[in-house]
Order: structure tokens, then C-alpha cells, then sequence
């Protein structure tokens, strides 16, 4: 029986923890969310430069081999640090070019993936579920319009939803255009992706298990996110005086910030198990994956807003990094499908 | 991760099992045979090392080595072949482990075998009329006379207090003293003619807990537990026990089967109510907060059977608990509708309907008071979880 974090496993995080904070500082953020850069080059390199890239991918491929708990773990840093580049969208591509790549495709873009050499995106298209995605697909050729998809003027590579529920992956280049969009949630640069007759690589993965992972990453960027959040309002709430005393002292504050506490601590054993399910094929992965993704993403808005709630006027404004992360939230909500969404699709694998 | 208990604790489970297939067979006894084959099933389980694993040999306990996850096979398999465990209560969960590291040889001789038998009821006597969060401003008093304590006050919110033979309870005995220097921890027997007690009626009707009033009450010396005015520190080892004992993911995750069930039973427009895409939603929302509490509970678990300081989570269980049971409370008013409005039949009663579902709802009301209150559970999560600053009103 072991239910809590190895040492290597705290390692990987505070390794990442470290880096972020050196090469993505406050101020290096703010400079990324006011400028039109898709990618902050350094701090996406020093974390490819980690093994990130690779973790799922086998090791005989240049990766390391880790389950998707370690990639979780992994994500759930970036989101506490607003990690500006497309780490989920690396880390599934190495796992469905794993699972269900050809020899050609392995060879091609894994050891890549691994080292950092090349960037690959998520576009999944449709409303995100496997079984609405629209990009057709004939003769390898790809066409359709993907509307969410991250950094993809900075991408060597896609993980592109095909009809079907279908995976499929497509290089930059012929048949591949960039619209990129005005997006709110300015550390994860969204575009439009328009695919003509784009040459792809069908990939043999199980869709179902890819789009599971996507969702507990996800779930585990959010806990980051609002575990980032938290740290902030509680060292402000330290900090700060009124009527002569750290306002953190006043019960109220207190009381919400208790609270606070209490949305995110117990949500992270939810999303530990999530990725556990999935990586031991445990008969509740897909529903734990759907509930973790729900229940992490109303965590993350809930906290960003009690939040700026607790900080007054300084948690409202631009230059504070509070809006880096509560703009974060709002597209954690979105993303691969809301809340609401992943409960019906919970409720429906119940049988009820 | 790894949720297995592994291959020795599986043996030990089969062990568990075969002597639970082999000593635990009720059926059919009459309710004078079930007492005394309880009692006797109790001491064959002790004697295997299945109870009492905590207590001394030498106090009838079975004193095993401390193994969290033999402690919750045991519990798991007790649970299936619906087995009773220890003896409960306020006895067995805070005044043994108290003894046990406070009491006297001649306190230990004298109360912890009669507390396992279930011969002694404990009572206990912290809260007061104007002393409830505020646990230190106890007014009961106890004044030396000789080898006697002479205890005169009132008591109030004891549970199991009209069945109590004994009682647990912090008494002034130094009026000078600052108000948590001024405290004693006393034993006394509840047999003397300056006790009288009153049940309390509660919000649901029945009345699980009573007041005491002392007057001229008295209790030798020798069951004073710990230093005259420690009695304060000595209570606090007492609640720690109280809050150790978890064990509740269980309970929530068949309370929430429960609610599912509900759900599926009732109708809403002519149709099975778990069709309704509300109250899916509903559903799946407090679910995910059951899972979390669940599998923090193994974290906690986890952490403590590699002997690992408890995480911060420990400290939130009690008031997720809580918070849970007022959401699958809200969730299911909303479900039995108008059967709300009906007085629950009394638990026992056959052909219960969904009205008995006001159990749980008035029910969990309690949780967020008893044990300390859902305030003071968020001071303790932002002072000793999140390091907040303390209030400086409530003192040390």
C-alpha cells in the first residue's frame, strides 16, 4: 500500500518548481503576457532540457519510460509556475506516437519529442469529446478547422482528432495554415488551425485512453494553478496590515482562506488517483479521469475568484500576477470541455 | 502508487477471514446468548491479536506493534463478516489512551478492563453552559478536602450521558491561576446522591446527550489524571485521540450509494429522477468531493503506515466530512420532495421510506458542531495549516 509521493517523485517537482522560478520569474512573465510571443523560449527549453519532454515516452525512444502519474505531477508545476508552452500537448503526442505510431513515425519524431527538438500541439477540434471531432480525412490527407489549438505557429507537430475517433498526426507545413486567435488566457497562445489536404499519419492509439490522459493532465494543471492561487492570497494575508494587524489574523480572512484550503488539499489525492486508475488500467480510469477534470477545473475558478476576492483592489489589477492565474482558470474551465460536460459523461459510464 | 496491501497482509487478511468464518456465527441467538457470546467473541479475537491492539497485555489489550494497514484489514474484514469491534465510545477512544500515557499504575488498574468490558460508561465533562469553543473558561469547580475533591458546577452536551456510569471532566481548581494554568483532569463516578442529570431533547427529536449539574459531588485524590492545574494539556492529548480516529471514507462512500439509490427510486415527471439531467449533475458534483475525501483518506493512511508526518490534510478531514454530509443533505431533500414535510418513523421501524432520510439530514447537522465547531475547525486549518497569524483573543 503506497498512497503518497516517493521521494523521486518530490524530487521531479521541485526540480521543475526550481527551474520555473529561475527562468520564468514574475517579471519575465508579465513581459511574455504583454508581448505577442507564443512561447517563452528559455524557460520551454530549460524544461525540455529536464527530460519533459520525453517522460512518457519509452525508453528505448530517448524517454524515460514514467507513467502518466509523473506526468501529472510534472503538469501540475508548470500550472503553478503558468509554464507558457504546450507541455500537455508534448507529452500526449509522445504517448499516442508510443502506443500507436508506425516504425516511420517513432523514428521520426519521438527521440525529438524527447529531447525537445521538436514541439508538438493538441487539436482535437470539435467540442473537444472524441466522438464530435470533424477533420475528415482521405488517402492520409487531412482536411477541417481545429479552433483551439496552442502555440501552433510554434509547433513542428499536431495531435489532430479525426472523425472516427480518430487519431492522426500532422508536421507543420503542406496543406497547414495558422489563424491565430486574441486569446484571454495570454501564457497559453490559442489559434485556429486550418487543415487543406494536409499529408497525416493515422495513429493505431486508443483514442478513449489518450483523451483520459488529456483530462487528468489537465485536471493536474488546474490543481497547480489553484494550489499557486492559494500560496499567493495566504502570503499576501501574511503580509499585509490593516487597522494595525496582518489583515490574516482577522477571522474572516482567515475563515476564507481555511476555506480556500479546503477546495484544493483534498482535490489533490483526486487527481493523484485519476492518473493512478489510468496508469494501472483500473476498471474506473475513464470516470475517475471525467470526475478529476470537473471537479479540478470548478476548484481552479473558485479559488481564482475567492482569491482576487481576498486581495481587494491590488488582486483586480493587470500588473498583479493573481490575473496571470485567474485568466488561467477560465481556460482550464473551457478546455477539452466544461465541468458540466465530464459529469454527464461520468453519470452516463455509472450506468445511471 | 500502489493501492495492494501486498502478499503478507493478504496471508493475514485469509488468517482474519477463516477465524471470523469460524467464531462469528450469531444467527438465531436470543439477545441474553448474544451478550455473553459477544463478550467471549471479543476475548477469542483479542487473544488472536485482532482487538485491542493498543492496550498492554497486562490490561487484558492484545498490545501488538503499531501496523496501519493489519489495523484496516482487520477492519475490512470485520466489516464483511459484520463483527463486532471494540467496545466504542468515549471510554475506549479518549479516557484509555489518556491513561495509558497520563494515568497511574493504580488508574490503570482500576479503569481501563472495566472500560474494554463495557462495564464503565464514560461521560464526558468538558463542555459548560458559558464554556463551548471557549473550552478553557470551565466554571465547575473542585475544591481539596483532605483526600477528596469536592466538585460542584453543571456539565452539558454529554453524550451517552443518561447510560454513564463515569465521568471524564476538567474542573477549576486553581482560581488564581490564568484560565488554562487553572485546570484539573478528574475522574469521578457518577453513583452519588449530589449528581442529578437531565436529557437533553434535540433537533431531531430524540435525546442522545444530557446536562449534569454537581453538587458537593466527591472523588478521591487518586483519580486526579496528571499534575493539579495540568488538566488542560492533559485534555489535549484526550481530543487528539478523538480526532485520530477516522476510518469515515467508508461511511461516506455508502451514504452516497445510498443517495444514488435514492435517486433511482423516486420519480421526477413521470421518469426515474436519476434521468433528470440536474440531479445527474448534482450527483457527480458531491461525488467528486466524496472521492477526494476518500482518497485523502488513503493518503493519510498511506502516509502514516510508512510513519510519515501526517500532511496538512489531515487536519481538514473532519470539516470535509462535515461539509460533504450538509451537500448529500441538500441533494437529498431535494430528492424526496414532499416527504420531507413527514416526521421520520423511528429507526428500527420496518417499511421506512424516503422520509428517513431526515436522519441524515438533521443528523449531519451535528457534525459541525461536535468535536469542535466548523469555526473553530477553519482556525485550526488557517493557523496551524496555512500558518496565519493567531487571534490574539483566544489566547495560548
Amino acid at each position: 500500500m503506497q498512497f503518497h509521493l516517493t521521494e523521486e517523485q518530490g524530487a521531479i517537482q521541485d526540480a521543475i518548481r526550481g527551474t520555473l522560478a529561475d527562468t520564468l520569474p514574475s517579471e519575465r512573465l508579465h513581459k511574455f503576457v504583454d508581448g505577442d510571443a507564443e512561447v517563452d523560449r528559455e524557460s520551454w527549453d530549460a524544461l525540455m532540457a529536464l527530460g519533459l519532454g520525453g517522460l512518457m515516452v519509452p525508453e528505448d525512444q530517448g524517454g524515460s519510460g514514467l507513467g502518466l502519474l509523473e506526468a501529472a505531477l510534472s503538469v501540475e508545476v508548470g500550472g503553478e509556475g503558468a509554464a507558457t508552452g504546450p507541455l500537455i500537448g508534448q507529452m500526449l503526442a509522445g504517448l499516442a506516437i508510443a502506443q500507436g505510431g508506425d516504425e516511420d513515425a517513432k523514428a521520426k519524431w519521438l527521440p525529438r519529442l524527447a529531447g525537445g527538438e521538436a514541439m508538438a500541439s493538441l487539436a482535437f477540434g470539435g467540442d473537444w469529446l472524441p466522438e464530435s471531432w470533424d477533420v475528415s480525412e482521405s488517402n492520409g490527407r487531412v482536411s477541417g478547422r481545429v479552433r483551439f489549438v496552442q502555440a501552433a505557429n510554434s509547433a513542428d507537430v499536431f495531435l489532430v482528432g479525426l472523425d472516427g475517433e480518430r487519431l492522426a498526426l500532422v508536421a507543420a507545413g503542406e496543406g497547414v495554415s495558422v489563424e491565430p486567435l486574441d486569446s484571454l488566457d495570454r501564457t497559453r497562445r490559442q489559434s485556429a488551425l486550418v487543415l487543406d489536404n494536409a499529408p497525416a499519419a493515422l495513429l493505431a492509439a486508443n483514442t478513449g485512453r489518450i483523451f483520459d490522459a488529456t483530462l487528468v493532465l489537465a485536471a493536474a494543471d488546474a490543481l497547480g494553478g489553484a494550489q499557486r492561487a492559494l500560496d499567493m492570497t495566504v502570503a499576501y494575508a501574511k503580509e499585509r496590515e490593516q487597522f494595525g494587524q496582518p489583515i490574516g489574523q482577522f477571522q474572516a480572512l482567515k475563515h476564507q482562506l481555511a476555506q480556500m484550503a479546503l477546495e484544493v488539499e483534498p482535490a489533490r489525492a483526486l487527481v493523484w488517483y485519476a492518473a493512478y486508475a489510468f496508469d494501472s488500467a483500473r476498471d474506473d480510469a475513464r470516470r475517475a479521469a471525467a470526475i478529476a477534470k470537473a471537479h479540478l477545473a470548478d476548484r481552479f475558478v473558485s479559488i481564482g475568484r475567492a482569491a482576487v476576492a481576498a486581495h481587494g483592489g491590488i488582486g483586480y489589477t493587470w500588473e498583479y500576477d493573481l490575473s496571470i492565474w485567474y485568466r488561467r482558470s477560465l481556460f482550464s474551465r473551457a478546455f477539452l470541455g466544461s465541468p458540466s460536460v465530464h459529469r454527464e459523461r461520468a453519470a452516463k459510464l455509472a450506468g445511471w | 502508487m500502489d493501492l495492494s496491501y501486498g502478499a503478507e497482509n493478504e496471508r493475514f487478511r485469509q488468517e482474519v477471514r477463516e477465524f471470523l468464518e469460524r467464531e462469528w456465527n450469531p444467527a438465531e441467538l436470543d439477545r441474553a446468548a448474544m451478550k455473553d457470546y459477544v463478550a467471549t467473541f471479543r476475548q477469542k479475537a483479542t487473544g488472536k491479536g485482532y482487538l485491542y491492539r493498543a492496550i498492554p497485555k497486562e490490561f487484558g489489550g492484545s498490545e501488538q506493534p503499531i501496523d496501519v494497514v493489519k489495523a484496516q484489514v482487520i477492519r475490512e474484514e470485520f466489516a464483511r463478516a459484520r463483527a463486532p469491534m471494540e467496545v466504542g465510545g468515549n471510554g475506549m477512544n479518549m479516557v484509555v489512551p489518556t491513561l495509558l500515557e497520563r494515568g497511574t499504575q493504580e488508574q490503570k488498574d482500576a479503569f481501563i478492563r472495566q472500560t474494554m468490558s463495557g462495564e464503565y460508561v464514560w461521560g464526558q465533562g468538558y463542555s459548560e453552559p458559558g464554556s463551548g469553543s471557549d473550552l478553557a473558561s470551565v466554571r465547575t469547580k473542585a475544591v481539596l478536602d483532605g483526600d477528596q475533591w469536592v466538585i460542584n458546577g453543571q456539565k452539558i452536551w454529554t453524550s451517552q450521558g443518561m447510560d454513564a456510569t463515569h465521568m471524564f471532566m476538567l474542573a477549576r481548581t486553581e482560581p488564581g491561576a490564568p484560565k488554562h494554568a487553572g485546570i484539573t483532569y478528574l475522574l469521578l463516578s457518577l453513583d452519588h446522591p449530589g449528581v442529578t442529570r437531565r436529557p437533553i431533547k434535540q433537533i431531531t427529536g430524540g435525546a442522545t446527550f444530557c446536562e449534569f449539574f454537581f453538587e458537593d459531588v466527591t472523588t478521591p485524590v487518586a483519580w486526579q489524571v496528571g499534575d493539579r492545574g495540568d488538566g488542560w494539556n492533559v485534555s489535549k492529548t484526550t481530543l487528539k485521540h478523538e480526532r485520530a480516529a477516522i476510518g469515515s471514507a467508508d461511511g461516506l462512500g455508502h451514504q452516497f450509494a445510498q443517495l444514488v439509490t435514492l435517486a433511482k427510486s423516486v420519480e421526477r415527471n413521470g421518469r426515474p429522477a436519476i434521468e433528470d439531467p440536474l440531479v445527474r449533475d448534482a450527483l457527480v458534483r458531491v461525488e467528486g468531493w466524496v472521492l477526494a475525501h476518500r482518497y485523502s483518506s488513503y493518503r493519510l493512511f498511506s502516509n502514516a503506515a510508512a510513519g510519515e508526518e501526517t500532511p496538512m490534510v489531515g487536519l481538514m478531514m473532519k470539516l470535509l466530512l462535515t461539509e460533504i454530509g450538509h451537500d448529500i443533505a441538500q441533494t437529498a431533500q431535494d430528492l424526496i420532495g414532499d416527504e420531507a414535510m413527514i416526521e421520520a418513523a423511528p429507526p428500527g421501524t420496518k417499511g421506512r421510506g424516503p422520509e428517513k432520510w431526515l436522519d441524515q439530514i438533521m443528523g449531519s447537522l451535528g457534525n459541525s458542531i461536535a468535536g469542535g465547531t466548523t469555526n473553530i475547525q477553519r482556525n485550526i486549518i488557517g493557523e496551524r495549516g496555512l500558518g496565519l497569524p493567531r487571534d490574539q483573543a483566544m489566547g495560548a
